[in-house]
């Protein structure tokens, strides 16, 4: 009976995620969780540099060598901007914890600025790491 | 000594989690401490990236800079404990794979964390 009213009279569903328009603050708010995840498998990139750099001047070349493809400098890139966004995010969040920027319109603008800095960041480590410095 | 507390005593401030706000206020301590130490590892990441061999080590021979190293992987591994805890939590709702993983949350720190240390004191030392 349940079952044939069900059939007749579908039940109003709730919106889900891909249903909404993505505001800024969401979209802040899955990738800070996303970035702290690449981050924990990027402690294993950390991890290599250092058994390499104790192991000996070999076993850093082998490093050095992977670091310098492309795939390497693509995933180089990606832990450095994830470290940059995840900083400043968590800067956001530590305000919120105080009670400060919670107003939906500073809430956007902050996240637009987290967004924007943490590329700029990423890609001046980047630049000024592979290139320009000595 | 442990018939003094009254039973109220012993739960107050704990809630439904049995823990209070330690998980909670830990993750914002190691935050906090993350904010100067990532910075620094930004700042040596940007230096080190390409670096010889010798200027590598050379750099984390430095007492300031292995400190700092060593403070950050401690500092980055225990936040990262803390976090992945949750999103565990929050996503695996079987009760025996989400104890395996949060084990094997905690060895992962553990592992990653003794590697590096060794590390650095074989660099360093």
């Amino acid at each position: 009976m349940a079952e044939q009213a069900k059939a007749a009279h579908p039940r109003p569903l709730s919106p889900h995620l891909q249903i909404y328009r993505w505001p800024v603050t969401m979209a802040t708010s899955i990738v800070h969780r996303a970035t702290g995840l690449a981050l924990a498998v990027g402690t294993l990139l950390l991890a290599w540099w250092l058994i390499a750099l104790a192991t000996g001047p070999d076993a850093y070349a082998t490093f050095q060598m992977v670091a310098a493809t492309k795939l390497g400098e693509l995933v180089l890139f990606g832990f450095i901007w994830s470290l940059a966004f995840h900083l400043l995010n968590g800067m956001r969040h530590l305000a919120w914890d105080m009670g400060y920027g919670f107003a939906i319109p500073t809430a956007n603008k902050t996240g637009v600025l987290v967004i924007a800095l943490s590329v700029l960041v990423a890609i001046g480590i980047f630049m000024l790491g592979y290139g320009a410095l000595p | 000594m442990t018939g003094y507390r009254t039973p109220r005593a012993k739960v107050e401030g704990l809630g439904a989690a049995h823990s209070g706000t330690a998980h909670f206020w830990q993750q914002r301590v190691t935050a906090i401490a993350l904010i100067p130490l990532a910075i620094w590892f930004g700042w040596a990441a940007m230096h080190l990236v390409g670096a010889p061999y010798d200027m590598a080590t050379a750099f984390l021979r430095r007492p300031v800079n292995a400190v700092l190293m060593i403070l950050f992987i401690f500092a980055a591994l225990y936040h990262m404990t803390l976090g992945v805890q949750v999103v565990i939590e929050d996503y695996i709702e079987q009760e025996g794979g989400k104890l395996l993983l949060l084990m094997l949350n905690r060895f992962f720190a553990w592992i990653v964390g003794a590697a590096c240390l060794f590390a650095m004191f074989k660099i360093a030392l």
